[in-house]
């Protein structure tokens, strides 16, 4: 990776087009009104083909991708993106269809979503799926809907608060928030688990339900799931199944079977759709029987959702199909476990015991906190990870740990790699305490260095024009 | 049973990794799971297939689709793409690559995103931008949350009726669900009236949302609406097609607060209705209520300008319950899609894309009037690329010869209308042709 200073701004110069349209074969047409007319100046860069594909290209260079490399990013399942997926999801008589063609012209897109549908209620357990949000979070306020409908529809109108755990991913309180719910959040024991005993007082009339990621974010299965969904059932609430951490699942355990009402899958993650950087990603929701007349009234994006990401996700799936669907959780489980026991000696693991997909270290051992010993942060381990080509974990997340670092390798990484990240990382750990100035400066290997975050949003420069 | 290629471990590989997790089998990797939970039996899923299967799998299922030229907008309009875009698009390092969590292994990402915000405020006359929504509805929703939080104790939203269908309906859908009352103004002459606004200001009102081109594709007059909305303390909101921003007044130029819309129209292909790139720009006193992701310019350690994710206290990681908003992914692919399509376009471009639009749409009207098949519903008011027309008999006969023809056009509304769109795409000889089906039915 090359440090490529240009903006495509920089590169503009009057008169220099990078389009080619047909001629206007019209006689001309009417004028807008002046009143109605765009009057300031359009402050586009003015660049050739050449200058686009060079700057974009170069632009490329500076990222780091699954292709690159590993990407062992806790929560977010950062496995292989097949190619055929691509491939299928730029057919002309897909890319080509129009969102408000009746079902009789679009009959080939319609069998993608019922197929899809069949398939992910047999993989979840669920009964049905809408497919229109756009991401997780979305199908988590989609799923709070859908949760908020039904106690509605049966006239529970005083249910108007959401238990979420301590361990959480971030959006979901915030979805629960977006969606007029009130968050209460139940804590976690020592082991990383629901305290079922917290959460027992705070189970009432006004529950509309539980939002539960499991495996949960330390990659640790919650294990009084039945007892939980019992509880939360008997007090008339409903549990809402994260889908982020579907991945060790596939193949092995069903969330409908674990009792769950309402849950979401991110195609992007468990279903092998490529995150494109931060979208399109898609997060269907899926249903138990009795919550099914509570989804035709929520309009929550403008037409089909993601269809493109669906069509690359049903690819997906058929390559998978019954044969394979359990060596995705299992190998995603055995190369966690592997990891884990492979780095427990030097880096601390809060919690010990089998996890799942990730773990969830507690930072390095030389930590400095040791007399005597230097060391060094979570962050600075993260940095020096870029140094050695694999890309960081997840750090800081979850909240319970101060020095959170969260692995997830996938099922889609061979030994080798995984040895090789396990060797630089003891190789870090070392460095943490031999040459501890070495992590505090990195990366000293990338095209840029460390960037001051401070100043950026003390004087945010937003756009090339502020600059 | 095809094989899957996506899964490397050997027999000896998972044996040696099982020996170093301490466990026997990879059953036991489960043990923790209460035995009812694990799942018995196959699972009710199609056979693996081959890659080759998949191939023929879907090339069958895409012959099922009609292969029509869409003469139809309504929020997804069929502009071109140049052969550029898939092909930068596709690029691993930025297909495969996660959000830009890790600045350093990400300026490609985020230098893109910093250059849509650019465009997207250039575009819009506002401030800042965000660095994408899901889709133009969804940015509308956020909008009309926005509304309320940057307003005190205010918890009404006014929509224009003359919205896009699809928009109405996804904001209502959240304004239920976040408590937030909808109030609805009327458009009696094919656009919003100022006159039913002012009437419908009242002391609740935090924000109105009005298009910029409306469901009947007329380019509305908003003289005198920014101040009519500011003197009732409420903030303007201005839902846009951004293609046609090259042409018309843009938000910034009606002083508004906020600024939304679909970037589909920035030569993003149909797709279904999907992935689009929803999009919001604001004025700076609003940017730390906004939404979403924003990237901000900043220096590395050797003083290089470098760009990162910033303004991040108003996100969920951070905020959890208290955020401005639920979302972290958004488009950002779509977003390079659009940025790449704004800087081969550049300002000429795209404002001869708008020309070709446009007359071709006055040339189909035209000609759709002269086959006295249709009434004007709005006459004499403007338009760009879409339109509305009245058909004089049942349409459905109609839409049906246009479809066994190759055309998707003359869709109804909710209004009994009819509605058509032209893009660059089609030319002269296509409209005629397009005619010539209706003519003679």
């Amino acid at each position: 990776m090359k440090y490529y200073d240009k903006l495509i701004f920089e590169l503009s110069k009057e008169g220099r087009c990078g389009f080619s349209l047909p001629a206007n074969s019209f006689p001309s047409g009417a004028e807008l009104p002046a009143v109605l007319r765009r009057e300031s100046a359009l402050e586009l860069p003015e660049v050739s083909e050449p200058d686009v594909v060079r700057h974009y290209t170069n632009l490329s260079q500076m990222n780091f991708g699954v292709d690159t490399g590993f990407y062992p990013l806790g929560s977010c399942t950062m496995k292989y993106n097949p190619k055929i997926n691509e491939e299928v999801a730029a057919l002309q008589g897909f890319a080509g269809l129009h969102p408000l063609m009746h079902a009789g012209l679009t009959k080939g897109a319609l069998k993608v979503y019922q197929e899809m549908n069949k398939a992910l209620a047999a993989i979840t357990g669920m009964y049905t799926f809408t497919f229109d949000p756009c991401a997780g979070a979305h199908g988590e306020l989609t799923g709070l809907m859908i949760m908020r409908t039904y106690h509605i529809q049966r006239g529970d109108l005083g249910r108007t608060k959401v238990i979420v755990p301590d361990s959480a991913h971030g959006t979901n309180p915030a979805s629960a928030a977006v969606c007029g719910l009130e968050v209460v959040e139940v804590k976690s024991l020592e082991n990383g688990r629901i305290d079922v005993e917290a959460l027992k007082p705070l189970l009432g009339p006004d529950i509309a339900g539980i939002m539960m990621t499991n495996p949960n974010t330390l990659g640790l299965f919650e294990t009084q799931i039945e007892e939980i969904a019992s509880l939360v059932h008997g007090c008339g609430g409903l549990l809402y199944y994260d889908g982020a951490n579907m991945n060790p699942l596939m193949g092995v355990v069903r969330p409908g079977d674990m009792g769950f009402d309402i849950m979401h899958l991110n195609l992007h993650k468990t279903f092998s759709t490529p995150h494109g950087g931060g979208g399109p990603g898609s997060g269907p929701v899926g249903v138990a029987k009795h919550l099914e007349d509570c989804i035709p009234d929520l309009r929550v994006s403008g037409f089909h959702g993601n269809f493109g990401v669906i069509l690359r996700a049903y690819a997906y799936i058929l390559a998978l199909g019954k044969e394979h669907i359990r060596k995705v959780g299992q190998y995603a489980v055995l190369s966690a476990n592997y990891i884990k026991e492979s780095l427990k000696d030097v880096y601390k693991l809060p919690i010990e015991g089998v996890c799942k997909h990730e773990f969830v270290f507690d930072g390095l051992v030389n930590d400095g906190a040791r007399e005597g010993v230097p060391g060094a942060t979570t962050l600075d381990v993260a940095k020096r990870l870029l140094d050695y080509g694999f890309h960081a974990p997840t750090i800081y997340f979850p909240l319970l740990f101060h020095q959170a670092l969260m692995i997830e390798p996938t099922e889609t990484e061979s030994k080798e790699t995984i040895d090789a990240f396990i060797e630089v990382m003891r190789k870090i750990a070392a460095e943490a305490a031999e040459n501890p100035e070495i992590l505090h400066d990195a990366p000293h290997c990338t095209p840029i260095s460390r960037p001051d975050e401070t100043a950026a949003a003390r004087n945010p420069i937003l756009k090339f024009q502020d600059a | 049973m095809a094989s899957l290629p996506y899964l490397p471990h050997t027999d000896a590989d998972v044996r040696a990794m099982l020996e170093k997790a301490g466990v026997k089998t990879l059953a036991d990797l489960y043990a923790d799971v209460p035995a009812k939970f694990l799942k018995k039996g196959p699972y009710a899923l199609p056979d693996a297939m081959s890659e080759q299967e998949i191939r023929e799998w879907f090339a069958s299922l895409e012959a099922q689709n009609a292969r029509l030229k869409v003469f139809v907008g309504q929020g997804a309009y069929d502009h071109y793409t140049p052969s550029v875009i898939p092909y930068l698009t596709q690029r691993s390092e930025f297909l495969t690559a996660y959000t830009p969590y890790q600045c350093e292994i990400s300026q490609g990402t985020l230098r893109y995103i910093f250059e849509y915000q650019s465009m997207m405020c250039a575009l819009t006359g506002m401030d800042v931008s965000n660095a994408s929504m899901y889709d133009g509805p969804t940015a509308a929703a956020e909008a009309m949350k926005m509304c309320v939080s940057c307003t005190r104790k205010k918890n009404t939203v006014l929509l224009s009726k003359a919205l896009l269908p699809h928009v109405i309906k996804v904001v209502e859908t959240y304004a239920k669900f976040h408590g937030v009352t909808i109030g609805l103004v009327d458009a009696p002459e094919g656009e919003t009236s100022l006159k039913a606004l002012q009437e419908a200001l009242t002391e609740d009102v935090a924000g109105v949302i009005l298009p910029s081109i409306n469901r009947y594709g007329i380019v509305e007059d908003h003289t005198g609406f920014a101040d009519a909305i500011h003197a009732a303390k409420a903030l303007m909101v201005e839902y846009c097609d951004p293609s046609a921003l090259a042409v018309v007044k843009t938000p910034g130029e009606w002083v508004a607060d906020i600024a939304v819309g679909d970037g589909q129209s920035l030569g993003l292909p149909l797709c279904y209705g999907g992935p689009y790139v929803g999009f919001m720009a604001v004025k700076k006193d609003y940017m730390r209520k906004m939404p979403g992701r924003i990237v901000g310019q900043t220096t590395d350690k050797e003083g290089r300008r470098v760009f990162v994710l910033t303004l991040q206290a108003r996100e969920q990681h951070i905020k959890r319950e208290k955020a401005t908003s639920n979302i972290c992914s958004n488009e950002s692919l779509m977003a390079l899609w659009v940025t790449i399509y704004l800087s081969l376009m550049g300002p000429e471009g795209l404002r001869e894309v708008n020309r070709l639009s446009s007359d071709g749409a006055h040339y189909l009207y035209a000609e759709l009037l002269k086959t006295g098949k249709f009434d004007e519903v709005f006459p004499g008011k403007p338009f760009l690329k879409e339109f509305v027309l009245k058909p004089k008999s049942f349409p459905g006969l109609m839409q049906k010869r246009l479809e066994e023809a190759g055309f998707f056009a003359a869709l109804d509304t909710e209004e009994g209308y009819v509605t058509f769109c032209v893009t660059e795409k089609h030319g002269k000889a296509e409209i005629d042709r397009l005619v010539s089906v209706i003519k003679e039915g």
